[in-house]
């Protein structure tokens, strides 16, 4: 219905037009229909107008349905009492909260696994997309299979096959796999000690902040002097050691200023720590693997655009190889990498939403899902949760739109 | 002055040609190389020769249920047994000619469509877009003296290649009307069409799929019935024509401004100039696109399961959970990741393929 | 609607604006029936663009444009009746390479003109055989010259049947030894009477063939004049030190 009155207008216009513009069906108001302001005005008159009356109708039609199935309306819902528990949260829930907490506890879950999605999926898609111009065979060939076969199988069936085929095959519980007694593995997820601040942790911050301004001072010094003198100095590894040394001999230093909380068996589960859900482990790793394949082409892509003959002139001038990439291929690359990227973790945060699938409590599941059954508010809650998709989109490519902007006045 | 004798070629060194300077030019370029290889030598062969022997070394194929599963490898027979199912879902088994027939039909016409040495493409074309669907329309429902088969028994592959195939032919023409709008100099339209666009691209389609299987019927005066495929098939086209307006932009903007100029200067109105000079021609450029896009869209068509509609994922799923054949979900998902492996690879294939044909052909 | 003696094309006080940046400075011009003109000066003067508007692929903002006794306002009628009259040949060709050089020529004909194919394609064939290249009718532009593409544009715009042809550089992309082919048709077509104007820096071309050679700076009409006055003896110094740069070697 709705689409076929989309197809309408569309008839509409294309023979109104050239009906209008034919000559031979001249009459005394063509004089007005010939002047293109005039058109123009009519025909958006014509397409708002419908668009309004087919907006009218179905808001008409759904307070109808409402009143029939005794649904209420409005987002009065939304500071009403949940009633049910949610696996994973970030922020404090439980039964008793509303349904508008459940909103947030479902958002900052999509967020969760859209921002560890997005880190495993670049540091993997860049390490894919380098393999597949290495100049080894082997590798280069691997590689090309790991992106043909994954990126050609369905999202939502590597969620399942993570859920259902891998993770199924860890053990119970009782025989969870440990490491140093302090790191358990079982099917009923990932349990990590809980790091518990204790007393010299804000000193301890400090230190690290200190650190950490340390580095930022080590790197103008260094590109001072090698602006004004010409000498080199290795930032990188210097500042890395400079926050390493701090957290690790500041954490001694401060008296060991951060507790661990263990995850103990009590039972039939663990308790204590920080427990990662199996959901979250399928979906992160899922969605990791499918988007690593689209990046590790893009990057690949990347590279290849920027021509041979940049490296023939770097190595005409005696730059070495990691000069060449850092100074002059990457800076090229990643003009041409960054836009279909940013997409590409686009399509990662969206496609989180397939969390429902198996269970993971992000925005779809919790509130598309269970609270739209408790209360049975469709239109609210769907307009909501695509309200918050859409606001994400949108963010994202006014980004994108900064980005090339000021890529292109760079390139002028 | 002596006269000039060219020297005769020696064969190269061994170490350019052949097995082993391919090796050393390949493999072991370089001590890191080296490595490298000897690495992703160890892990392929860890991970391949465990995977060949469960499936297919120690695998069960043949067999009527799990007792035939002895073997320890892969047990096939899950999959042998519940094929009809995995492929036409409740479709009546005395009915299966239909969907193969209308199926052969259309391998036929994209085989004509496809090779390029095969005459008559616009009759194809035609033919393929308005006998076609009518003919596997009756073909696959009913009518005119077939048995009519209701949605709800439709599933499996048929039901994918069916939702695939009817999302991407009706989304093209709307995808043309929306990015014609979005070039439109009329700015009602053109703000009419950007919010389409980017509305239906901003939201992920499991969400357009709830809001089609929930909101939809309230849109509706008593039409809550609707066709809970007709309702899933509704979303589906919203989202893919949306995406296909962004393939056609792509395309019209691919095209020199000269082409519009030209068709000006003949005086050419705006539909002559938009249909006998621009699409004409951002159609061929376009066609790698829309391939893609159908790829994606072949792999969406899996998100139906979750509300509820069976395809081959989704009858696979519920076999999963028949207590009689509990425990081989690996055979399961294994089959239709090939089943879904094989059409978008293929699809992806011929994408490439048309993309260097068509680099090629503006070289020249 | 004119006689064979009044102007075909008027151009009064033609202001034209590119955003803030003003292309056409009150241009003034009236070209009479079968007159040829020649039109050049210095990238960015404003000449492409002062003959761009005549068939309003640019629009001016004010003066009036008179083609053919048709006032060019916004009206679509007019718009369209002025295209009818007006050929025109540009730089890069613009044909269409989806279709054949036979289509190409065809194309308008048929769909503006609605005259019957087969009349269409006997008038195409003719001027196909004006230009020299009517055994190539079946080709696709792609795989012709760059000569021989444009000699097709100018048959293409023949078939219009237009009473004035505008040409837009259209030597300027060629190689050398095809500005002859080309400039040669375009020599014949001056002989034949057709009203001509054209953009080139082919000065052989303009002393040969032009009634008037028009020199255009920063958006103004500079200089005009006959030919032989023209070249042998500027009137102003920007127009001597633009010949000197054109003729000097």
């Amino acid at each position: 219905m709705c689409w076929s009155l989309r197809f309408c207008w569309a008839f509409l216009a294309v023979y109104g037009a050239d009906y209008i513009m034919n000559p031979n069906n001249r009459n005394g108001l063509s004089r007005l229909f010939y002047n293109p302001t005039a058109r123009s005005l009519f025909f958006q008159a014509l397409i708002l107008g419908l668009l309004l009356y087919f907006v009218m109708t179905i808001v008409g039609n759904v307070m109808t349905n409402l009143n029939q199935r005794g649904i209420s309306t409005g987002f009065g819902f939304l500071s009403q009492p949940a009633g049910f528990g949610i696996s994973q949260t970030l922020i404090e829930y439980n039964e008793t909260f509303t349904f508008g907490r459940t909103f947030f506890v479902g958002l900052l879950n999509t967020l969760l696994v859209s921002f560890l999605g997005v880190i495993a999926a670049t540091f993997l898609g860049v390490v894919v997309g380098i393999s597949r111009i290495s100049p080894n065979w082997l590798l280069r060939k691997i590689s090309m299979v790991y992106v043909e076969i994954l990126r050609n199988i369905p999202l939502l069936l590597q969620i399942f096959f993570w859920y259902y085929v891998v993770l199924q095959t860890l053990p119970r519980p009782r025989d969870s796999l440990s490491f140093g007694e302090s790191i358990f593995i079982n099917i009923r997820g990932v349990f990590v000690p809980k790091p518990v601040p204790d007393a010299g942790f804000s000193f301890y911050i400090a230190l690290l902040v200190a650190a950490v301004v340390a580095v930022v001072a080590l790197t103008i010094w260094a590109k001072r002097r090698m602006r004004d003198t010409g000498q080199q100095f290795p930032v990188f590894w210097t500042s890395i050691a400079i926050l390493f040394g701090t957290a690790v001999i500041g954490f001694f230093i401060t008296g060991r200023p951060i507790m661990l909380d263990y995850p103990e068996l009590r039972g039939l589960n663990f308790r204590g720590g920080i427990t990662i859900l199996p959901e979250l482990i399928a979906l992160w790793f899922a969605l990791t693997i499918y988007t690593s394949t689209y990046i590790g082409e893009i990057v690949r892509s990347g590279i290849e655009s920027v021509s041979h003959g940049q490296t023939e002139a770097c190595r005409a001038l005696g730059l070495n190889e990691g000069h060449r990439m850092k100074l002059v291929i990457l800076p090229q690359a990643m003009r041409v990498m960054i836009p279909p990227m940013t997409s590409q973790y686009l399509n990662l945060t969206k496609n989180s939403s397939l969390a429902t699938a198996i269970g993971y409590p992000d925005l779809v599941s919790v509130f598309a899902g269970t609270t739209l059954n408790q209360t049975g508010q469709a239109i609210e809650i769907i307009s909501m949760t695509m309200l918050v998709y859409l606001t994400i989109s949108l963010l994202v490519s006014a980004f994108m739109n900064w980005f090339n902007r000021r890529v292109a006045l760079v390139e002028r | 002055m002596s006269e000039f004798v060219p020297k005769p070629a020696r064969p190269a060194p061994i170490t350019e040609i052949g097995a082993i300077g391919w090796a050393r030019k390949n493999l072991f370029s370089s001590i890191p190389n080296t490595v490298i290889t000897l690495l992703t030598a160890y892990v392929l062969w860890s991970v391949l020769v465990p995977f060949l022997g469960w499936a297919f070394v120690n695998a069960d194929w043949v067999g009527s249920s799990r007792a035939d599963c002895t073997s320890g490898g892969a047990c096939w027979v899950f999959i042998s047994v519940r094929f009809n199912l995995f492929m036409y879902g409740f479709y009546p088994e005395d009915s299966y000619w239909r969907p193969n027939l209308a199926f052969i039909l259309l391998i036929g016409f994209l085989i004509w469509l496809s090779i390029p040495r095969i005459p008559f493409k616009k009759l194809g074309a035609i033919l393929a877009l308005t006998v076609y669907p009518v003919l596997a329309y009756v073909l696959l429902y009913g009518g005119f003296g077939l048995e009519v088969i209701p949605t709800h028994r439709w599933g499996g592959l048929m039901l994918t290649l069916v939702l695939a195939l009817i999302g991407i032919v009706v989304a093209i023409p709307i995808g043309v009307v929306l990015a014609l709008g979005r070039r439109s100099e009329m700015p009602v339209i053109r703000m009419v069409c950007v919010i389409f666009i980017e509305f239906w691209r901003g939201v992920p389609l499991i969400t357009i799929l709830f809001m089609a299987s929930v909101m939809l019927p309230l849109f509706f005066v008593g039409g809550t019935d609707a066709d809970k495929l007709m309702r899933a098939l509704i979303g589906i086209v919203m989202f893919q024509s949306a995406y296909m307006a962004e393939v056609v932009r792509g395309g019209l903007q691919a095209l020199s401004k000269g082409q519009f100029e030209g068709a000006d200067a003949l005086g050419l109105s705006y539909w002559q100039k938009m249909f006998l000079v621009v699409l004409p021609q951002a159609m061929k450029i376009m066609i790698p696109g829309i391939v893609n896009t159908l790829i994606s869209l072949f792999k969406d068509t899996s998100l139906i399961v979750i509300i509820g509609l069976l395809d081959i994922l989704g009858m696979v799923r519920q076999a999963l959970a028949d207590p009689a054949w509990l425990g081989y979900p690996a055979e399961g998902y294994l089959f239709v990741a090939f089943m879904f492996w094989i059409f978008c690879f293929s699809m992806s294939r011929y994408s490439i393929y048309l993309e260097n044909k068509l680099n090629t052909g503006h070289k020249r | 609607m004119t006689q064979e003696t009044g102007n075909i094309i008027t151009l009064k006080n033609v202001n034209k604006w590119y955003g803030e940046f003003h292309v056409l400075k009150d241009i003034n011009l009236d070209v009479k029936m079968g007159e040829k003109i020649v039109i050049c000066g210095p990238s960015g003067s404003g000449k492409s663009t002062m003959i761009r508007c005549i068939n309003h692929l640019e629009e001016h903002q004010e003066g009036d444009i008179i083609v053919d006794g048709v006032i060019l306002n916004n009206d679509l009628k007019n718009i369209g009746q002025i295209r009818k009259e007006v050929g025109m040949v540009f730089q890069h060709f613009n044909l269409f390479p989806h279709l054949t050089v036979l289509q190409n020529c065809t194309l308008a004909p048929i769909w503006v003109k609605k005259m019957p194919q087969k009349e269409a394609e006997k008038i195409a064939m003719k001027f196909l055989e004006r230009v020299k290249i009517p055994d190539q009718a079946n080709k696709f532009p792609g795989q012709l010259s760059g000569g021989q593409q444009q000699r097709v544009a100018i048959a293409r715009s023949l078939c219009m049947n237009p009473r004035v042809m505008l040409f837009d550089e259209p030597t300027s992309a060629l190689d050398p030894e095809m500005i002859k082919e080309v400039l040669d048709v375009m020599v014949e077509l001056a002989g034949e009477g057709m009203t001509m104007l054209c953009v080139t820096h082919e000065m052989g071309f303009a002393k040969k063939v032009a009634d008037r050679v028009i020199f255009m700076d920063a958006g103004q009409i500079i200089e005009e004049n006959d030919p032989e006055s023209f070249f042998n003896n500027p009137q102003s110094e920007r127009t001597k030190l633009f010949l000197s740069q054109v003729l000097g070697h």
